[in-house]
């Protein structure tokens, strides 16, 4: 996976799969959580927008993690393709922890009474949000892309200290939001009814992300290699 | 692994081990301002601002709801279960507010020591479930399943 034609010609073999298999899993979910899951006993059927919320909010965590640590990499081996996997993750990244923040002020609005409160979990998030936004503007802001990438991951390392902040924001501190319902050791706070549908919507949003940074990371790896031999090859064949 | 790449990799250990140990120090010193709300308890001992605006949380106790009059006013009890404030609120309350139910309320200590609310939210639990399931377990506590 090291050089960079090999990967650009590996991922545009998965690709096509790894979109059957995404799509398939949405729909699968979205149909079980919409459709065949019962309403719950006290939400009624606002409680179907965790079917979003959780997925968003669980890959808006991972995807920054995701980040961090392929930045460490191409700080420490000098991996292009780490840096580039790295840097491709921000937008997506971005657009989870948004989609998060606007469904559950959407569901705080009827159910807490409030669109947003300053509670440690929604404050965590958000500055999660301006990290993202933060590695974005700086990668854009450097000229050369090695530069910029390395100063992006030194930001998205700094940054690290607020994910486990974010997850146990609700231990840790009196807060509005609720605490864990599935990613806690004991068993599930949550009816197998509902549990299920959610767990394809996880799985499917991890799938989801994983196509969008294949496909931001090779355009990426493209334009960086512009001027080498297997790029010129590759245009020469279209 | 190389010398140089070695380094490196303590380098930015060592960086991501003293920011989180300096962001630890910086949370545990605001750990009362990072606090949602006070408990009952906390505002029975006073530990709660007396003038100032702050926000309450606890349980409905049940059965303590009550309307004084004909207009929007309510009265009722929170708990930690293990002291209790009264709460005086005029306004619409939120879908989930019930007796049994957690609330977080926004307002000021009367000298009286009832909590004049102004915003009252309702916070939801960590619980999903379908409701004939829920009835089963008022009839029977037991298991989620």
């Amino acid at each position: 996976m090291g050089s960079p034609p090999h990967f650009y010609r590996f991922t545009g073999k998965i690709l096509p799969w790894l979109s059957l298999l995404c799509t398939l899993l949405i729909a699968a979910g979205l149909w079980g959580g919409l459709v065949e899951a019962p309403a719950d006993y006290q939400q009624g059927d606002s409680f179907r927008i965790i079917y979003v919320h959780v997925p968003s909010a669980w890959m808006s965590l991972f995807v920054y993690v995701v980040m961090a640590v392929c930045g460490a990499i191409g700080l420490i081996w000098h991996m292009k393709n780490a840096e580039i996997i790295a840097v491709s993750s921000a937008p997506i990244g971005a657009s989870f922890t948004f989609l998060a923040l606007v469904t559950g002020s959407l569901w705080g609005k009827p159910m807490w009474g409030s669109w947003w409160v300053w509670d440690a979990r929604l404050t965590s998030e958000l500055i999660l949000l301006f990290l993202y936004l933060g590695v974005i503007g700086l990668y854009a802001a450097i000229e050369d892309k090695r530069t910029a990438s390395r100063a992006v991951a030194i930001l998205a390392l700094v940054g690290l200290v607020n994910i486990p902040i974010i997850h146990y924001s609700v231990e840790w501190w009196n807060t509005l939001h609720q605490g864990p319902t599935v990613t806690k050791f004991d068993k599930p706070s949550i009816h197998v009814s509902m549990l299920i549908p959610l767990l394809l919507m996880a799985v499917g949003f991890k799938l989801f992300y994983l196509i969008s940074v294949l496909i931001r990371a090779r355009g990426e790896l493209i334009e960086r290699e512009s001027n080498s031999n297997w790029v010129s090859e590759l245009l020469e064949k279209r | 692994m190389k010398p140089v790449r070695k380094q490196r990799l303590y380098l930015i250990l060592a960086m991501v081990v003293a920011i989180a140990v300096a962001a630890g120090f910086g949370l545990n010193a605001f750990n009362q301002n990072l606090m949602f709300f006070f408990a009952p308890t906390e505002v029975v001992a006073g530990k709660a601002p007396d003038t100032a605006v702050f926000r309450l949380g606890g349980m409905v106790v049940e059965g303590s709801v009550q309307r004084p009059g004909d207009d929007l006013r309510v009265r009722f009890d929170l708990t930690d279960f293990e002291q209790v404030v009264s709460v005086e609120y005029t306004g619409i309350l939120p879908d989930l507010f019930r007796e049994g139910q957690g609330i977080v309320s926004r307002g000021r200590l009367r000298a009286d020591g009832v909590f004049v609310a102004e915003e009252v939210l309702a916070k939801h639990d960590e619980n999903y479930m379908p409701p004939e399931v829920a009835d089963s377990l008022k009839k029977a506590p037991g298991d989620l399943e």
